[in-house]
């Protein structure tokens, strides 16, 4: 079925060398196209204009800066521990090539469909976390070091409500195929929503996956380890030119990674809303919208929020989020389990997403002080 | 290869961790400048911190001892580079004092009036980088420039220069305003309002914002007394001490308008309280607008060489950051014998330890933030 026959009939191999060369040419462009698509997203954000004037209208300043950090010089500190400061970049961006090799952008377009598809996502993206690691260790710098070690405990902290909000949509692809227990195939999963996205009936486990996969990216406001204004870019400040630029193309592709994973597993990827028979032009133009539209969401939220303390992000993930996504689990679980309407689904989800933002803004004074009355009110008296 | 003793059992010694020494600064993007502080950090807790100053330091008061009164005007816009004409402010009333030179009535409103323009350019510059250093990349220094632009364009527009207009002089100011400048002023203020409401929108009503400044770091009113904090730093705490208002200097005694203060003296106290001063500001100035009177805007009388007899005197002002005091003493000639700089950022930054020791080291920078320092200012 779904990726079934090689490309013009090669041999096996072949055919996913070439899959292979595609997505990796593919995710340069979009990796180029997205740092310089950020800077117009935060200039426009902040009422400037951006890069605007490396070829027209800007478009070429992404291979500019390219250019720029390959042709500078590679410095490696004298106190850094040489191979695994000089390894530590590909460590990091190895897996994340590797998780881009099952996401299905179309029916047809993907490396390979594996059967394990999700579980092997989360396995290999759990590998990035080593490159972090050695970056930080082996950098020979206090501010990397830190940097490293909160970056590692929080890909710890948010690994488990990502991943058991992913189960959540993943029982309910049991019950969509008829009973069982359900698939890991990202491409079954995404065929599945034609009608619906899974978003609609597990608003909460989208917002916990929404949430992980922010903490996941280091973006903010979980940006703790690469925190400008603490660490000033945490396990690689010792990093310059090419190395330094694989750490940045390992943030944006796994950014961008994410956002497809994130439209298959809840958006409906390329399935909705034109259906599996639509052309495949169709079917990748929805998979690109709707991954630009995360994408977005990202950077949004990187102009707009600060940054979380490290004892915040701990509790949030191991306080609220968890025991958030253990009851959407269990929750699931009866109503699937009594074959109850999907209708109660979407419901409860609904419910708890509700909870979960009124657990987020609940000591906000954003009502009590918008516009600057308020301000007024929530200081003491003013004396004349 | 290692042999194990028998009775080798695993005791608390094995599981001690060391303290780490952080440098942070004088390149840093969060100390605002050339200030360095030595964090020793015991994981993610600051447990030590010594601060290190001195890397700007111009020998303001020397300078001005070497210098003619009117030639040293230039040297204090330097202090507070944020805020300009707070500084020559009171430079030249210090000079006046001594002096005993009298201002003519224009001047007095133009110079409130441009005080507290700088007073809003120092709290917006706060606003901005506060918000970048809790973490929200450079959208509110962004935001804040917007303002800082056309406020310094308006300061360009009398003196000539943005940043340090030295248009103050001792016994008046430089030159009249432009033509047509106190309706643009008044245009300025609506844009200024809404430049305060955006900040407000970004930063105040923000929920992450609020979780990590309230309740960070609370002082109390005796520690602040002791620790010789003022300006928005005391006034948070509750106490309603503005020397505007408790030893009005200039045409304060004329004004109308509040002094804002907080309740608990924590981090997002302070912020809200200079949120608030900055209101104020935009109402101190409408209201010079409306009683601005016409004339002249430099004392005739004053010869061209400023001679000073003899006499010692110390001026406050309400500075941007704090208590902005100037002791002067003169002893015949035009130059003057003895200038101190008691400045706010440096008495607000000695309190800097004791407020930090025992927080994350996140919070460690957004404590330093908070006092608002400038290093012009400290190391003078």
């Amino acid at each position: 079925m779904l990726f079934a026959d090689p490309l013009f009939g090669l041999p096996s191999w072949v055919d996913a060398i070439i899959r292979v060369v595609i997505v990796v040419m593919v995710m340069t462009i979009v990796v180029v196209y997205l740092t310089v698509g950020e800077r117009w997203v935060v200039a426009r954000f902040q009422q400037r204009l951006g890069p605007r004037k490396t070829g027209p209208g800007g478009i070429l300043q992404g291979f500019a800066d390219a250019l720029k950090l390959v042709t500078k010089e590679d410095i490696r500190p004298t106190n850094a521990d040489r191979w695994v400061f000089e390894l530590a970049p590909y460590a990091t961006f190895i897996p994340v090539l590797m998780t881009l090799m099952v996401l299905p952008f179309a029916k047809d377009w993907g490396v390979r469909n594996l059967a394990l598809g999700l579980f092997y996502v989360f396995a290999i993206l759990g590998l990035n976390i080593v490159g972090i690691m050695m970056a930080g260790l082996g950098s020979g710098n206090k501010y990397a070091l830190l940097g490293g070690v909160r970056a590692a405990a929080q890909m710890i902290s948010y690994e488990i409500p990502l991943v058991i909000s992913l189960l959540c949509v993943v029982m309910i692809t049991g019950a969509d195929m008829g009973g069982g227990v359900g698939t890991l195939n990202l491409n079954v999963i995404a065929a599945l929503q034609e009608d619906r996205p899974y978003i609609v009936l597990q608003p909460l486990a989208f917002l916990i996956f929404f949430t992980a996969m922010l903490s996941e990216l280091h973006r903010a406001p979980f940006d703790i380890p690469v925190a400008e204004s603490e660490i000033v870019g945490g396990y690689f400040v010792e990093y310059s030119g090419i190395r330094w630029s694989m750490f940045q193309l390992t943030e944006y592709a796994s950014m961008w990674g994410f956002s497809v994973f994130g439209s298959v597993v809840f958006l409906g990827g390329w399935a909705w809303p034109f259906g599996v028979d639509a052309h495949w032009t169709v079917q990748l133009g929805t998979t690109l919208v709707k991954s630009l539209a995360f994408i977005i969401a990202i950077m949004w939220m990187r102009v707009t929020v600060p940054r979380l303390r490290i004892d915040q992000l701990m509790n949030f993930s191991w306080k609220v989020l968890l025991e958030l996504s253990f009851v959407q689990l269990i929750v699931n679980g009866f109503i699937l389990l009594y074959g109850w309407p999907q209708e109660l689904l979407a419901l409860t989800s609904g419910i708890g997403a509700v909870v979960l933002i009124a657990l987020i803004i609940r000591h906000s004074t954003a009502k009590a002080s918008k516009g600057l009355v308020g301000t007024y009110r929530t200081l003491g008296s003013t004396p004349q | 290869m290692t042999v194990w003793p028998e009775e080798r059992l695993v005791t608390a010694d094995d599981f001690n961790t060391v303290d780490m020494t952080i440098n942070v600064g004088p390149q840093h993007p969060a100390t605002h400048g050339v200030f360095r502080m030595v964090l020793t950090v015991d994981g993610e807790m600051v447990v030590d911190c010594e601060p290190y100053i001195g890397y700007l330091h111009r020998g303001l008061e020397k300078l001005t001892e070497n210098h003619d009164y009117r030639q040293s005007m230039g040297w204090w816009d330097r202090t507070d580079y944020l805020a300009g004409m707070a500084c020559e402010m009171a430079y030249c009333m210090a000079v006046e004092k001594l002096g005993q030179f009298e201002v003519p009535e224009r001047a007095e409103y133009i110079r409130v009036m441009m005080v507290e323009l700088s007073r809003i350019l120092s709290h917006l510059m706060f606003f901005g980088a506060f918000g970048a250093d809790v973490g929200s990349f450079g959208t509110s220094f962004i935001y804040a420039w917007r303002e800082r632009e056309r406020i310094y364009d308006f300061f360009e527009e009398v003196s000539g220069d943005r940043m340090f207009p030295t248009y103050f002089r001792p016994g008046g100011l430089q030159m009249d305003l432009p033509e047509n400048y106190e309706d643009r002023v008044r245009w300025l203020l609506g844009s200024i309002r809404q430049g305060l409401e955006d900040f407000d929108g970004l930063l105040t009503g923000n929920e992450i914002f609020v979780e990590r400044c309230r309740g960070l770091s609370p002082v109390t009113q005796e520690q602040a007394i002791d620790w010789g904090l003022s300006g928005a730093c005391l006034r948070s705490t509750g106490l309603p001490y503005d020397i505007r208002k408790v030893e009005p200097y200039s045409i304060y005694d004329r004004l109308k308008f509040d002094i804002p203060v907080g309740k608990t003296g924590d981090i997002f106290d302070r912020f809200i309280v200079r949120m608030a001063e900055a209101w104020q500001s935009t109402k101190i100035i409408e209201q010079c607008l409306d009683q601005m009177p016409k004339g002249l805007v430099l004392n005739p009388d004053l010869p061209k060489t400023l001679r000073i007899e003899s006499g010692e005197c110390y001026v406050r002002t309400e500075g941007t950051k704090g208590e902005y005091g100037v002791y002067a003493m003169a002893k015949g000639g035009n130059k003057p014998y003895r200038m101190k700089l008691r400045s706010p950022s440096f008495c607000n930054l000695s309190a800097l330890k004791q407020m930090v020791v025992g927080h994350y080291v996140a919070d460690a920078i957004i404590i330093l933030g908070s006092l608002d320092i400038v290093l012009g200012e400290v190391d003078k």
